[in-house]
């Protein structure tokens, strides 16, 4: 149950990219953040919708996960960075590992992450698939 | 009356052709894909589901309509494969376009024509102004048993649609429908795989229903079919669906958009949506269009559309159903049956 309550909370960000911009230096932050750690108390932050585009920054292709992901496997996981600014650690969806490069772009995409067996919660959110 | 303000569709990556099914089976492929007219079908990846479908769709057809998504007052999701028995995919739709917590919403059953269900649950909020706008939207991700007849053509997609009254691309003159007591497919709660009654599946079932649904609308409207520019049907297969357009007298000139089952099979709860939204991709302002769904139980939802110039600002501001279909990646079966679930993990 505390990981059903937990995954709950993360919903927004999960869903729709909601990070935070500090209203001071301009810096934009996924997942969201409290205080600005480069303005610390004289940052403001405020929500923001990511538009869901960026670039690889790097990647690594998994091929042995743990058992839970073995029908994904091998997958790709990168780092992205986001034309908004933050960086998110990410899946990317249907393309062959060993296309993918540092640079490609990528959009986001709604894909189920995990499920809880088969009898609890499915949670779903963002990955990216590479923009053709 | 109400009408279409945005559209969205999406077909997963992947594709399984029927020779391959075939190969497995020891069947006679071109047996199997001529008489079904289907050359081959869709397949979600392992981790795409009716809801993730759903919400890509949604997506897109909020994009499309260029409305404030927090404007939406109803979600309803028709499917025969929502991820949870409890649990209401609509939710999860609603979330992630952006439309909560100020709304309706629920998820529709009946069979393969749930979505256009919902379409007419919209249909009859907007016009009575209750809401501004309602969201439906109709997708599967449909289950053949191996071996079964329905492998060949059980397959993955969705279309979604903004009804609304304003800025609308396409206008609904009427719905009509066609309804009985008739149990040509079904499946009991907790079974994976449905059942079907083989032949009675055709004239009784499919056949009666649209057929009606189709001769009801044009009693009420005092139309007739060299009316329409384009008709789209329910396609469980491209067999069905010729024939039905065949049997009310409609060209192949005005049913040939709309047919897509023998590219992506029989998206379900999907089929009929998708259909319409390519005839929508490529109508003209004035043209006028004949949806007919069919979900086995069985019953029928006929909607006459005409369309408007609202389309050619809209058309080109998301994916469109052919860019979706041509974007594609074979599987064999055994990655097939891996995406699926098929395999039992130790
Ligand atoms: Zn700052």
């Amino acid at each position: 149950m505390k990981d059903t309550v937990r995954g709950w909370r993360h919903i927004p960000q999960r869903y729709n990219l909601i990070g935070s911009k500090c209203l001071e230096c301009g810096k934009v932050f996924f997942p969201k953040r409290i205080i600005c750690p480069e303005c610390r108390r004289k940052g403001q932050l405020e929500d923001i919708k990511l538009r869901g585009e960026g670039k690889i920054y790097t990647y690594s292709i998994i091929n042995t996960p743990t058992d839970e992901f073995k029908t994904i496997a091998p997958y790709v996981v990168a780092i992205v960075e986001l034309d908004d600014g933050a960086k998110i650690t990410t899946q990317i969806v249907d393309c062959n590992p060993e296309d993918v490069k540092i640079g490609d772009e990528v959009e986001m995409v709604f894909r189920k992450i995990r499920e809880e067996g088969d009898d609890g919660v499915i949670s779903y959110g963002f990955k990216f698939r590479i923009k053709k | 009356m109400a009408g279409i303000v945005g559209y969205g569709v999406y077909i997963p990556l992947y594709r399984i052709k029927v020779e391959e099914i075939a190969r497995v089976w020891g069947d006679d492929p071109e047996i199997i894909s001529k008489g079904l007219v289907v050359q081959e079908k869709s397949v979600p990846a392992p981790d795409e589901d009716t809801a993730t479908i759903s919400v890509e769709a949604a997506r897109y057809s909020v994009k499309r309509a260029m409305i404030d998504p927090q404007k939406i007052g109803a979600v309803y999701v028709g499917s025969e494969s929502h991820p949870y028995a409890v649990k209401p995919t609509a939710t999860i739709v609603a979330e992630a376009v952006g439309a909560s917590p100020n709304l309706t919403a629920a998820d529709f059953e009946f069979a393969c024509k749930a979505g256009t269900a919902g379409m007419q649950a919209c249909m009859g909020l907007v016009d009575s102004g209750i809401v501004e706008y309602g969201l439906a939207v109709g997708a599967d991700t449909a289950q053949g048993a191996p071996g079964d007849a329905l492998e060949y053509t059980a397959s993955a997609g969705g279309a979604a649609y903004i009804i609304g009254h304003d800025n609308t691309l396409a206008d609904f003159e009427d719905t009509y429908s066609f309804t009985t007591d008739t149990p040509d497919f079904y499946r009991r709660e907790g079974k994976p795989y449905p059942r079907h009654g083989g032949r009675f599946t055709g004239e009784p079932a499919y056949f009666k229903h649209v057929i009606a649904a189709a001769k009801g609308i044009f009693e009420k409207l005092g139309s007739e079919p060299s009316d329409y520019d384009h008709v789209v049907f329910h396609q469980p297969n491209g067999k069905f669906y010729l024939k039905a357009a065949k049997k009310l007298g409609f060209s192949d000139e005005q049913s040939r958009t709309g047919l897509l089952a023998p590219f992506i099979g029989n998206t379900y709860s999907g089929a009929t949506p998708i259909g319409l939204a390519a005839i929508l991709d490529i109508a003209k302002a004035g043209d006028r269009i004949l949806a007919v769904s069919y979900g086995s139980g069985a019953g029928s939802d006929a909607f006459s559309i005409i369309v408007n110039e609202e389309i050619e600002r809209k058309r080109d501001t998301v994916p469109k159903v052919s860019e979706l279909i041509e974007k594609k990646k074979y599987v064999d079966y055994a990655l097939y049956a891996k995406f699926k679930g098929k395999l039992r993990m130790a």
